[in-house]
């Protein structure tokens, strides 16, 4: 019994906190990202000082961070460094936050740390970068799906394309449950009308691609998964290294415990 | 005149080294629930290792503090091995101490003459509890900042006035910041060396009374003719050896989180807290670290009274220090829950999940389910405690054999 | 406890070997902590070589950068400057630069440069750590009549000549030393890498 007590109290200490996990209640996209793949890394980094390091920083990170990726020094310099420095500088941005603020609402944020910011951070930014809608209410004409309101512009529109909502009217019953859902706002409110009370909803159902890009959808997604690859890439450099690293050291303990438990078991052959 | 001799001369090593290891005699049925505690002395240690050696890169200031963070993570060799040991290092220390006072629940370890012992043990949680909570602030991230506010901020729920400048005096300004962090990593470095004090009276407590055992027999009641326990075997080196596998299958399980699961799913490394600290602009969602939650889901359980929240921090307070009051509270002519009866195994079987379902709790957004669903295992957790007297008196218990058994 | 059963070859055994595998394991548990020590990406950025241009320094100027924190010289000496330092070699403590510590081989020859014109020092004197002061004038009233232009140090009067050369009698026992460096073009020199050549 003394056993079950233990692996029950261990394996409830280690229940990982499922509750916490996604966020804004749209489904994420598996990025299906690869960290081996050293190519993705060094075409989503170059993305990412392209388009987004006008606004973005990735402040704790170094250029000569490609170097572990496959590139040379003189790479990183010619292809992305678009300022007189050193290859050990740190990838930082001149914007001001206060321009940032005034700009886009808030400051821009750093992205070392994008991917690890959220539960399932580097779905979500392949997801994101994917979500950018038409929506003329809005300061830059685009809004997202998976985060609402966005202060940011589309910086990916000519790859991508642009993309018009799909709406859909969820009808909500009195208890805020979805009822029934209709594709115009015609139906659902002639179903309001014979169901007394609730309310309806707007929501975007889906993104439909009205004006195709200078990529094709399936390319551009590639764009979205290298820049994935990249951010997860930056956001711990070493997960790789130190994953190798474990396994000789869970080796070398389990050859450790052995040889300590057979002594244990020879010394204790005295006690009766 | 040997070495060892010129050394007893003058400081008592052998004596020492006697009394504690090589002849104190430990009784020969511990199980797998003894290793715990040398295990936690050990995770202590290397605590302080990895956290001095962090120190030495660390900046205590909230302008460079998140900075100097990711300046050991990328930038340092090996310094992301140094704080994920750290990291998990502290998650793994309550794990060990919960694993610890759970084995002296079962078998009575903190029952006469024991229960000073115990107490001395409360007393290295609430100091462990502490310096916790004060390294959570240092990473300086989000949930970092936000957790100190809103724990420092219970402590204006103090009445007569005292509050509010209470907690004023613990941060040092009107929110947490810079003088708040200066002052906790201050602290943080300090209480671990208070901890091994502590560990070191607790030690001293140990070996005056001796060892309890699954069985919850006094040893010491059953001497040979040299003077022996008969039930006792040398500390040294039969548990030395013991511990010396424990240990090597504790790293298994710790190094196994450290290189291939640091953040275990953003338990043991929250999300949020990859976000330098915004005095504003709160989380979505606070949360303390997984070892609070319990005593956090307590505070939440009980509703503002006359518009304070006090008796919320009451009861999570008390949920802490009640421990103190356990010698006391146990009636039953048993030690051990070998020779307790059905209903001291229920209890502590609620007991277990209450603890278990209130740490979930804690971690969850507040609807009215889970506020109700704390209000129980809140009130379950205290009946564990507070019912006792009644319910050890009226278990039926089983008759304790003369020796250990195997 | 008794010994009856207990195989004491085997336990002695297992025991040595526990405690040497435990050691080895605490050898490698070392490393981490030792190698944390070592100069972090951080200061290897700062001291990463430095690049500078050369072209507009004047004969007889002196140009000063900072590599790996510490100060570093270029001085374009003049053609009177080039004969004079040929004259001193009696009165330098070590003329030929036979300490081969103090500059690269590549610049162990009468100039103590790559190109004669240029002299590349790393301003910390030999001594203790000052920074000598640049005196190119001829013969001035406190350096005596012999003075043929170079470094004096105010904190214990060490004396150097314009290729860094330490002069006689003088507390510092070494040449100035001479940092690695190359030329990427002709007016362009990076201090701190040499591309290998010595």
């Amino acid at each position: 019994m003394n056993k079950w007590w233990a692996i029950i109290a261990l394996a409830v200490a280690l229940v990982p906190v499922a509750g916490l996990a996604a966020g804004g209640g749209v489904k994420l996209e598996n990025a299906k990202i690869d960290l081996k793949n050293h190519e993705a890394i060094q075409r989503g980094g170059k993305y990412f000082v392209n388009y987004c390091m006008g606004c973005h920083s990735a402040q704790y990170v170094r250029y000569k961070q490609f170097t572990q990726v496959g590139l040379t020094e003189d790479d990183v310099r010619d292809n992305l460094m678009f300022r007189a420095g050193k290859v050990g500088d740190l990838m930082t941005i001149s914007m001001p936050p206060e321009d940032g603020s005034r700009w886009f609402g808030a400051p821009p944020p750093d992205l070392t740390l994008a991917a690890r910011v959220r539960y399932d951070g580097v779905d979500w930014i392949y997801t994101y970068l994917k979500s950018f809608y038409t929506d003329p209410s809005r300061p830059m004409g685009v809004n997202n799906t998976v985060f609402p309101n966005v202060g940011m512009p589309h910086v990916l529109w000519e790859l991508q394309g642009i993309q018009d909502p799909v709406y859909r009217y969820d009808v909500h019953d009195e208890d805020g449950d979805v009822a029934e859902s209709f594709d115009s706002e015609a139906k659902a409110e002639a179903y309001l009308k014979q169901h007394e009370g609730g309310r309806i909803e707007r929501v975007v159902d889906h993104l439909k691609l009205v004006t195709p890009g200078r990529l094709k959808p399936a390319e551009y997604d590639q764009v979205a998964r290298d820049l994935a690859t990249y951010l997860a890439y930056i956001s711990e450099p070493i997960k790789l290294e130190r994953q190798r690293m474990g396994f000789w050291v869970i080796l070398f303990l389990i050859f450790f415990s052995y040889v300590a438990y057979q002594m244990k078991k020879e010394w204790w052959k005295a006690i009766h | 005149m040997s070495f060892m001799s010129w050394i007893d001369a003058r400081y008592p090593a052998t004596k020492v080294w006697n009394e504690h290891l090589a002849k104190y005699y430990a009784p020969k049925n511990f199980n797998f629930w003894y290793f715990f505690g040398s295990l936690a002395m050990f995770i202590l240690v290397l605590q302080i290792v990895t956290g001095l050696w962090l120190a030495t890169f660390y900046k205590p200031s909230a302008e460079e503090a998140f900075a100097s963070v990711e300046f050991i993570m990328r930038d340092v060799e090996y310094g992301w091995l140094l704080r994920y040991l750290h990291s998990t290092g502290s998650s793994a220390f309550f794990i060990l101490v919960y694993l610890h006072m759970f084995r002296g629940l079962m078998y009575g370890s903190f029952r006469e003459p024991r229960e000073l012992l115990w107490i001395i043990g409360v007393v290295i949680y609430v100091v462990m509890m502490a310096t916790a909570f004060m390294g959570y602030l240092l990473p300086w991230g989000q949930m970092s900042y936000w957790g100190a506010q809103v724990i420092v901020n219970l402590f204006a729920a103090v009445p007569f006035g005292l509050g509010e400048p209470l907690s004023l005096w613990i941060r040092g300004d009107y929110v947490v910041s810079d003088a708040t962090l200066n002052r906790f990593f201050a602290l943080h470095f300090l209480l671990p060396f208070v901890l091994v004090g502590l560990v070191f009276v607790h030690i001293v407590a140990l070996h005056k009374v001796g060892s309890n055992n699954p069985d919850g027999i006094e040893i010491k009641n059953d001497k040979d003719e040299n003077g022996i326990p008969k039930d006792g075997i040398p500390f040294h080196p039969y548990y030395s050896v013991k511990d010396t596998f424990g240990i090597g299958v504790f790293l298994i399980f710790f190094l196994g989180v450290v290189f291939f699961w640091p953040d275990v799913g953003g338990l043991f490394l929250e999300p949020p807290n990859f976000e330098p600290a915004n005095p504003l602009k709160t989380p979505e969602h606070i949360a303390p670290v997984w070892y609070f939650t319990p005593f956090y889901a307590m505070l939440r359980a009980v509703p503002n009274i006359m518009n304070s929240q006090f008796p919320g921090v009451v009861v999570m307070f008390a949920g802490i220090l009640i421990f103190f009051l356990l010698p006391w509270l146990d009636r039953s002519p048993v030690k051990s829950i070998r020779y307790k009866g059905n209903l001291f195994k229920w209890a502590l079987g609620i007991f277990v999940v209450s603890f278990i379902v209130l740490s979930w709790l804690g971690l969850q957004a507040n609807t009215p389910m889970n506020t109700l669903m704390s209000q129980i295992f809140t009130t379950l957790y205290f009946a564990f405690f507070l019912l006792m007297p009644i319910y050890s008196k009226l278990d039926k218990t089983k008759p304790v054999p003369e020796r250990v058994t195997k | 406890m008794s010994e009856e059963g207990v195989d004491l070859k085997r336990r002695n055994f297992l025991t040595a070997s526990t405690a040497v595998i435990g050691a080895v394991g605490a050898g490698f548990a070392a490393v981490p902590f030792v190698n944390s020590w070592n100069p972090s990406e951080r200061a290897k950025a700062l001291g990463a070589p430095e690049e500078a241009d050369i072209g507009l320094l004047a004969p007889g100027g002196l140009l000063r950068l900072k590599w790996r924190g510490k100060v570093c010289w270029v001085v374009n000496r003049t053609e009177q400057s080039l004969a004079d330092m040929q004259t001193l070699t009696d009165k330098l403590a070590d003329p030929n630069s036979d300490v081969t510590s103090q500059q690269p081989d590549y610049c162990k020859n009468d100039t103590r440069s790559i190109k004669p014109q240029y002299s590349v020092l790393v301003g910390i004197c030999t001594h203790l750590g000052c920074s000598p002061t640049y005196r190119p004038e001829i013969a001035p009233a406190d350096l005596g009549p012999d003075w043929r232009g170079g470094f004096f140090c105010p904190c214990h009067g060490s004396k150097f000549d314009l290729a860094g050369r330490v002069y006689k009698g003088v507390p510092a026992p070494t040449n100035l030393v001479v940092p690695p460096h190359q030329y990427l073009s002709d007016d362009v020199i990076l201090i701190g890498e040499d591309g290998g050549e010595a």
